[in-house]
């Protein structure tokens, strides 16, 4: 425990260091980059001691704040949080550490560090704290430090939309948490994690607080409308920390609440599971209706989020309806596929940070041909894309398996399987995720294929050039993890076994065990087959080897059919590759559709273009805002600028209050 | 003491009359230098003659701030502001002083009602606190330059300190230090402001600051 809190003063003390330099970019930036990996290190050694000893961590330090109290603790919940937060902050940084620089003015490169530092910090600190208040408190910082690193570049009015959009979603959500957790300690008068207690009758609505409260960092549809708009705009290093783990505290949140609610009731599961698929189906749409590399896989957080939320609420139902095996699937697989979307998620937007980066566009219709241009980056960005869609040998697959297990074990239980309701669940979730995980994987067809292959669409594509070697390194890191996690399958249901089983009623303490040894025969049969597919890979490479020694080979251009003026326009865009799925879904969501259709025999113009705004954002939380902002300028009267008749308000106020009160 | 301590006390409702009443910027930083003088001395008087090390160090410490720095600051800015040595009030000083009068039944008033407990040394301390507050609100909002204002924030200020002396809580130095260290800021970044608002409006009147609003 004490490693974990020197980590946390190395993160501030490295933060505040590299904000000072404010005369060397460049050692402000290698201190950061320093800080932030060390810290990462320190944690994650402490969170590997809980994990592996099975014993929980504490320190408790005097603190001198109303009903706060500086508790920390590592269970085995908080450390399979602490992972992966410790494992992508290190990677960012060392990725930041080459890209900042070369990509931003040097003023923004310390505050860049200290707020990515301070970012890290309270992360880790939001899933250690064991006080309300701490919790909150670490909860707003996380939220301003990833408000200022959204805004570090700050000068575009784009950047600063993004941003406020982002602050106002963030505070919406804490407004539910600081109901929540006042509620949660009501009945103790304290605001110690050890002394919440639900009352009875509450369970439903504090459920639902911390759903809209957690939900709302996390991503949840319609609360995701910030999503999209901040990870763009950040810098893609802080993106990777931001989609990669920092929305994942949301999850943690939820998690940590349900362990203080006790017995839930089972609409909260299907609530989940239909939360789940809504985000599923929805992010992975919106996704591919977008054309910007880094929106795209915004909206796929979105339906990464959901993929873990279906796989809450399958657990939530185990619990509810007492199958162990259901519950513990369903955790587990939720709590899998925590570390395994930070880590392809990560490794996709610093793949897509490497793409602006080399070509200075993100625009997918502007790229192409980039495979050859940027090997490394091509390659482990197509390791991300199988592994986020779903795809075996690779991680994503392992977690949705579990998910599926989960459920499918749940409907086979003998002594329910009659029930119209489970039957819905089956084809909710289990049609839910195979549609999910088939769209995820047309959507990134498009953005790899379009990205990366072909010719260049334009000259920024043509220029490109690969990133700088330590950039390259951390996505080959990443890219590695992920095959790691696919590869050692079976140990990470033992991995998980503890945390599930902190979530769970000690009732069910006994039957996890078993539930969990259920698990392994599927695991060890994917393991053994993704191990028997590398090793067919590899025979298959070094036959080819072998038959290509010693003759030469030609590198000439696609074959075009023999056509004698082939131009890079003649390539499938972005928009055009979408747009049959998008039609067959327009009902869920508008896209606004600019054709000119060619005509006659030599049409000389036509032109096709796609675009989709988000649905909620422009039918649901616009008009609200619209309206608030309405309101607001009616009472425009009383902002008259005056200082005088602004303390006069003030002192006028504390007068009324003396004379009512003292009458 | 306890004459000697009435005595400061009256003298403490007649300079938050004299700023009311006064025309000069010259003669309300006099006065509010007098006022912190004042203040300072009423934990002394109402102790006297147990004054320990600690009480006596405070108290000499809040009168070299509130009596030398803090009008030494102010008389700086006023200085380099090139502002005119005439209070500008919004209302009239006659009015303001019938104002002020009215005030202090109200602060009898509210004194009277007050359900706590005070330090029982002089009948007229709590009502004079609340007074020496009421006045110095009355200050901010009723004069329009800069100076004035920060004049008024200080008698405020004195005012709280005379308040926290009256219910004698259990670390009412403490606590007054805090507000001081906020009258300090306070004074910096009105002076800041005196000096932008001169650069840019050629005047130190807070009203201009409205041209400002979107």
């Amino acid at each position: 425990m004490w490693l974990f809190v020197a980590g946390l003063i190395v993160f501030f003390g490295g933060g505040v260091v590299s904000l000072l330099m404010r005369m060397s970019p460049r050692l402000a930036s290698m201190v950061g980059c320093v800080a932030a990996v060390t810290g990462s290190l320190l944690a994650l050694g402490s969170a590997a001691h809980v994990l592996f000893t099975g014993q929980a961590a504490h320190v408790t330090m005097a603190w001198q704040i109303p009903f706060g109290s500086l508790a920390l603790g590592i269970d085995s919940l908080s450390a399979i949080f602490v992972v992966p937060i410790a494992v992508i902050v290190a990677v960012a940084a060392i990725y930041g550490g080459q890209y900042l620089p070369s990509s931003y003015r040097s003023s923004v490169i310390g505050p860049s560090w200290f707020f990515f530092n301070l970012l890290a910090a309270t992360m880790l600190l939001v899933v250690v704290a064991r006080n309300g208040l701490l919790f909150l408190l670490c909860w707003e910082g996380m939220s301003l430090a990833s408000f200022f690193l959204v805004l570090t570049d700050h000068e575009r009015e784009r950047t600063q939309r993004a941003a406020w959009i982002y602050l106002a979603a963030m505070h919406l959500g804490t407004a539910c948490l600081l109901v929540l957790f006042l509620l949660l300690g009501r009945s103790s008068g304290d605001l110690d994690f050890e002394r919440f207690t639900c009352e009875p009758g509450s369970a439903g609505i504090l459920f639902l607080l911390a759903v809209v409260g957690f939900g709302t960092k996390a991503g949840f549809i319609p609360v995701h409308v910030w999503l999209p708009e901040a990870h763009p705009a950040a810098p893609s290093h802080v993106s990777a920390v931001m989609s990669g783990v920092m929305i994942k505290t949301g999850i943690y949140g939820l998690l940590r609440i349900l362990t203080f609610l006790g017995d839930v009731p089972s609409w909260s599961g299907w609530t989940l599971v239909v939360v789940g698929v809504l985000s599923g189906i929805l992010g992975v749409l919106f996704a591919l209706a977008q054309h910007d590399l880094k929106k795209l896989l915004a909206y796929h957080s979105v339906e990464n989020i959901g993929i873990i939320v279906i796989g809450l609420g399958v657990g939530l139902l185990g619990l509810a309806h007492r199958i162990p095996p259901m519950a513990v699937l369903g955790f587990a697989g939720a709590m899998l596929h925590v570390l395994n979307h930070a880590l392809f998620k990560s490794l996709l937007f610093l793949g897509a940070g490497a793409v602006q980066h080399g070509t200075g566009t993100r625009d997918i219709d502007r790229l192409g041909g980039l495979l050859k241009k940027m090997p490394v980056t091509g390659t482990t960005f197509l390791v991300g894309a199988c592994a986020i869609s779903g795809l075996p040998p690779l991680n994503g697959f392992v977690s949705e398996l579990l998910i599926y297990l989960g459920v499918l074990t749940g409907v086979a239980d003998s002594s329910r399987v009659a029930e119209v309701g489970w039957a819905l669940l089956c084809v909710l979730v289990v049609g839910g995720l195979a549609l999910i995980g088939g769209l995820a994987a047309a959507c990134f067809t498009k953005a790899f294929g379009c990205a990366f292959l072909g010719e260049p669409r334009s000259e920024d594509a043509e220029r490109g050039h690969e990133v700088g070697a330590a950039m390259r390194a951390s996505m080959v890191v990443l890219a590695g993890a992920c095959f790691l996690v696919a590869l050692t399958g079976p140990i990470w249901p033992y991995v998980y076994g503890s945390a599930v089983v902190a979530v769970a009623p000690a009732s069910f303490h006994g039957e996890v065990q078993a539930a969990i040894e259920q698990s392994r025969f599927p695991l060890m049969v994917v393991c053994v087959s993704s191990w028997a597919f590398l090793a067919m890979v590899g025979l298959l490479a070094m036959v080819r080897r072998a038959l290509l020694s010693g003759r030469q080979v030609d590198r000439v251009p696609t074959w075009d059919c023999g056509y004698a003026a082939p131009t890079p326009r003649m390539q499938y865009t972005a928009s055009s590759f979408a747009s049959p799925i998008l039609l067959l879904f327009r009902m869920f969501f508008r896209p606004r559709i600019g054709q000119h259709l060619p005509t006659g025999l030599f049409p000389k113009q036509a032109s096709f273009e796609s675009e989709t705004p988000d649905v909620f954002r422009e039918y649901l939380f616009e008009p609200v805002f619209s309206a608030v902002a309405w309101t607001a300028l009616r009472l425009r009267w009383l902002q008259h600028g005056r200082l005088q008749l602004y303390v006069l308000y003030i002192a006028l106020t504390i007068l009324v209050l003396f004379i009512w009160k003292l009458g | 003491m306890t004459s000697w301590l009435d005595a400061t006390l009256v003298l403490l409702i007649l300079t938050s009359l004299w700023l009311l009443g006064s025309s000069r910027l010259q003669a309300c930083i006099r006065a509010v230098a007098f006022q912190g003088l004042l203040v300072g001395l009423i934990p002394l008087l109402s102790k006297w003659p147990e004054i320990s090390l600690r009480l006596g160090g405070v108290a000499v410490l809040s009168m070299a701030i509130k009596a030398i720095v803090l009008p030494a600051m102010l008389r700086r800015a006023v200085r380099e502001a090139n502002v005119l040595n005439e209070v500008q009030p919004l209302i009239g000083f006659t009015t303001s002083l019938l104002l002020g009068i009215a005030l202090w039944g109200l602060a009898m008033h509210i004194a009277g009602r007050l359900p706590v407990q005070t330090l029982n040394v002089s009948a007229i301390l709590v009502p004079v606190a609340i007074f020496t507050v009421l006045c110095g609100l009355l200050l901010i909002v009723s004069r329009n330059t800069a100076v004035m204002q920060v004049i008024g924030y200080l008698g405020l200020e004195n005012g709280i300190y005379v308040f926290g002396w009256a219910f004698a809580i259990e670390e009412p130095l403490l606590v007054e230090m805090g507000v001081l260290l906020d009258v300090f800021v306070a004074v910096f970044v009105m002076g800041i402001t005196m000096h932008h608002l001169s650069r840019e409006f050629d005047t130190i009147e807070t009203d201009e600051l409205s041209s400002l609003k979107d």
